[in-house]
């Protein structure tokens, strides 16, 4: 209900020839209220009030009934017998006339997949971002059923994630539509933003949009970070685990003007003691700590229509991994003890530039820039490995339509450049690489049922070529809440293969490149065709809202830098595909909400990954056949000081997946052909106090399963069995953590 | 002479004139649709769009209004209340037919003022 005072001041003014009124009004909190109607009863003499609240309306003396109006609010009916008079008038609300609140629940679900876009994209809100146990973006993916999260390698302790059964090097991950992840940062990349700083994620199954690049192959994901505009101006939050991982993140942001507005992010997080659950001699993760700074301004002026961005950021992140008696001092290039340290800078600079024609909202023109330096000093028992990445991107886009805003386009140009310097044990990789793009992008959309991107772009790129890269997206609604979706594109990429297979330094595995004759460490680009088809339908079952999604997406590869594990333990070969290379993936889900407030979330994931080693077509390693995900959430209703509890569980079952090959090695020294299929279980309970102050706690792998066997040769790492690069399940088994939020708005 | 200066007059009238001609290729309006529900959106989206000129046309289900950009020399704010009304929705100048609000969807018969 709303109380509703409308207060009038009306004076008159003399001084004109023709007589009019003027007056003031203001709304329940004596504030002036602009665009209220003001008109003669039965006439058609009207008037509107200004930005002030302040109206002035001809007066004759054959109109007395003053109607004042205006949406939300009680119309008025003023006497109005003479020009001359004063009339102060206080509206009060009658009772019949009090407007009936109805209110409309709609809550926004954590994960929504769009029925209106063509591409088939769901975005996960900050609400399933928290879900999450901890802490960096690789992280937040375990409740959602899209993408696989790998398990942390005792080496670099980062998680991979996949897409279509495809790992990250095939997805476009880009940081609000500037590709991020990418190069040298592939392994550790995403591991190296908070998942605090994020505002939301969106991922586009299959191929993705021509705008921001030709590498994307199963799929992008974009991150959003906080947007200074709409920041608090204090957030902190702190974590800490049983794995003994602490993390602290605080956000500062000042509103500087009403153009200007700037936050600063800081993270800072450390592993401090080391963990050895399967007394095998070694970590089970790395021993580690970060510091990653963020400055973001922000500047926008509405009016205008200019938005723009700067981004500033600084990260050093320091890993030891590697036999527990390892100390770096004395054991470093020594057979002592096998050990490892990684240690990365990272300086980035972004800026983007938007500008919205005023008098033409749908059109407008974007210039994105963004300066990289990556930097990674590390070394493997022997073995070193260095890279640095000095990255150079632009981006000029202009959107606009054709004829009315059903046709829309967008077109620009890109700039890219990468100066590679890269030591394998000395062996020397340096190279540089650079392109230049042109991009053109139609969208038609019905309005009602039906929408079509057509996009196109042609580069030239210095170890690539000259190519043409074409995405197509369809979405059609043949009844009401159905969405039928069709995507086809092709993409291309030169594979960084050491950067990407990190991993495998932790092997006593010879990394051999045959020389193909290509560009890219004599291998040549991967080029892979990608099709796919989802359907989506939403119902009611018992009243409550039901979604029931199938998808299917096929991965054709061309050419792949293929790594074969299969020919022999002690080695990894990298060389060109010769034959067949694809990846099916189908997914069923059934989401359904049990009851107000209790959501759950089911998903069937079958994947069907081969390649032809030369060994023969193989499974692809690493990955499961048959995959299960279910998610529960469940939160009471915010009472009184927005206090809530918030609960989430979520189960995985994996099939048994494909090991690389290990046959050969002595009897205790092999993994088999198969992992066993296990399943894994998380929980999450958070208490929200107040806005102000929440608190969580949760478990991870609450059935404490542990891959027993995590390192093969582990009692002698500089022999040749050793390898460390085979985890298919959790080494360090179950973990539980706690944490506070606190925010101050 | 005089008649020099009358021809000069006589091309700052016309040049005159034709700024007066030249016409808003981006010229915004807010018209009153009246409307009920997302099928009513799509249906008075549809016609507005249906009229050769209009760039955008977006219809607000809570405020019943219609913000549109349209080229003045294609079309003309008219043609957009007709092409509204012949889909069957009343908008502030013109009425739609009654047979044509008779055969709406159901939950698009709104109130006719």
């Amino acid at each position: 209900m709303r109380k509703i005072f409308l207060l009038l001041l009306l004076c008159v003014s003399f001084a004109q020839a023709q007589e009019t009124i003027s007056g003031k009004v203001l709304d329940e909190q004596n504030l002036p209220l602009p665009g209220a109607v003001v008109n003669w009863l039965n006439t058609t003499v009207a008037a509107s009030t200004l930005q002030d609240g302040t109206f002035k309306i001809p007066y004759s003396a054959e109109n007395t009934k003053l109607v004042i109006s205006y949406l939300g609010y009680v119309s008025d009916t003023l006497t109005v017998t003479s020009p001359s008079a004063v009339i102060n008038h206080k509206m009060k609300p009658a009772k019949s006339s009090e407007l009936n609140e109805v209110v409309v629940e709609k809550e926004r679900k954590s994960l929504e997949r769009s029925q209106v876009k063509a591409a088939n994209v769901s975005t996960m809100g900050s609400k399933e971002l928290l879900k999450a146990a901890c802490c960096n973006i690789a992280e937040s993916f375990e409740t959602n059923p899209s993408i696989d999260v790998s398990f942390s390698d005792a080496l670099t302790g980062s998680r991979q994630i996949k897409m279509l059964g495809l790992t990250s090097p095939y997805l476009m991950i880009t940081e609000e539509n500037i590709p991020a992840v990418r190069g040298a940062s592939q392994a550790f990349g995403l591991s190296f933003v908070p998942g605090t700083w994020v505002e939301s994620i969106q991922i586009t199954k299959g191929a993705g949009p021509v705008v921001n690049g030709y590498e994307s192959i199963s799929g992008q994901i974009n991150y959003e970070l906080l947007k200074p505009v709409n920041d608090i101006p204090f957030f902190l939050n702190a974590y800490g685990s049983t794995d003994s991982r602490f993390e602290l993140n605080t956000h500062f942001n000042k509103k500087l003007s009403d153009k200007w507005s700037s936050s600063l992010f800081l993270h800072g997080n450390a592993r401090v003691s080391k963990n050895d659950m399967n007394n095998d001699g070694f970590l089970d993760n790395p021993l580690g700590k970060q510091i990653n700074v963020m400055n973001r301004w922000q500047y926008t002026d509405a009016e205008k229509g200019w938005v723009s961005f700067i981004n500033f950021r600084y990260m050093r992140d320091e890993k030891q991994t590697g036999e527990i008696d390892f100390d770096p001092d004395t054991d470093k290039f020594t057979n002592h003890h096998w050990g490892s340290e990684i240690n990365t800078d990272k300086l980035d600079i972004s800026t983007k530039l938007g500008y919205v024609f005023p008098d033409m909202p749908y059109q407008s023109i974007g210039l994105q820039t963004a300066f990289n330096w990556h930097k990674q000093d590390s070394y493997f028992g022997f073995s070193t490995y260095e890279i640095n990445q000095k990255s150079f991107y632009s981006n000029l886009i202009f959107n606009s339509i054709i004829t009315n805003t059903l046709n829309k386009f967008a077109t620009g140009i890109n700039v890219t450049y990468d100066n590679y310097g890269e030591y394998v044990n000395a062996l020397d990789y340096s190279r540089i690489d650079n392109s230049v793009g042109a991009f053109f992008e139609y969208t038609y959309d019905n309005t009602n049922d039906f929408s079509i991107v057509l996009g196109g772009r042609f580069d030239v790129h210095n170890r690539l070529g000259a190519f043409v890269t074409p995405r197509l997206h369809l979405r059609y609604n043949p009844w009401e809440k159905g969405t039928f979706r069709l995507s086809a594109g092709r993409g291309k990429r030169a594979a960084n293969i050491f950067a990407e297979n990190q991993s495998l330094f932790g092997s006593s595995r010879a990394l051999n490149v045959i020389n193909g004759g290509g560009k890219v460490y004599g291998l040549n680009p991967e080029i892979a065709w990608n099709y796919g088809v989802s359907f989506i339908q939403n119902f009611t079952v018992f009243g409550k809202n039901t979604e029931f999604v199938v998808d299917f997406y096929r991965t054709d590869f061309q050419n792949q830098a293929v790594v074969d594990l299969f020919a022999s333990p002690q080695q990894a070969l990298f060389y060109n595909l010769d034959g067949k290379s694809y990846a099916n993936s189908l997914q069923v889900e059934l989401n359904y909400e049990i009851t107000h407030h209790f959501n759950i979330r089911t998903a069937y994931k079958y994947y069907d990954i081969k390649t032809q080693y030369t060994t023969g077509m193989q499974e692809r390693p690493l990955q499961a056949k048959h995959r299960f995900f279910t998610n529960l959430a469940y939160e009471t209703h915010i009472v009184e000081g927005g206090r809530q509890w918030k609960f989430d569980f979520t189960y995985n079952l994996m099939g048994k997946q494909r090991l690389p090959y290990t046959g050969s090695n002595p009897a205790g020294e092999q993994m088999g052909n198969y992992s066993p299929s296990f399943s894994l279980m998380n929980a999450q309970i958070t208490r929200t106090f107040s806005s102000v102050f929440e608190a969580y706690a949760g478990a991870e792998n609450l059935g404490n399963y542990q891959q027993n066997k995590a390192i093969l040769g582990a009692n002698d790492p500089f022999g040749q069995y050793f390898d460390s690069s085979i985890i298919y399940a959790p080494v360090f088994g179950q973990m539980y953590y706690a944490g506070i939020r606190f925010k101050i708005k | 002479m005089l008649v020099l200066l009358v021809t000069l007059l006589g091309m700052s009238v016309q040049a005159q004139d034709k700024n007066e001609v030249k016409k808003n290729k981006n010229a915004k309006y807010e018209i009153s649709v009246n409307g009920n529900c997302g099928i009513c959106k799509k249906r008075i989206e549809t016609a507005a769009y249906s009229v050769k000129g209009v760039k955008s046309a977006q219809w607000h289900q809570d405020h019943h209004d219609m913000h549109l950009i349209l080229d003045e020399n294609k079309c003309s704010i008219d043609d957009v209340h007709k092409a509204v009304a012949k889909a069957g929705h009343d908008t502030d100048k013109v009425k739609a037919e009654d047979d044509v609000y008779d055969k709406l969807h159901g939950c698009c018969q709104y109130e006719r003022l």
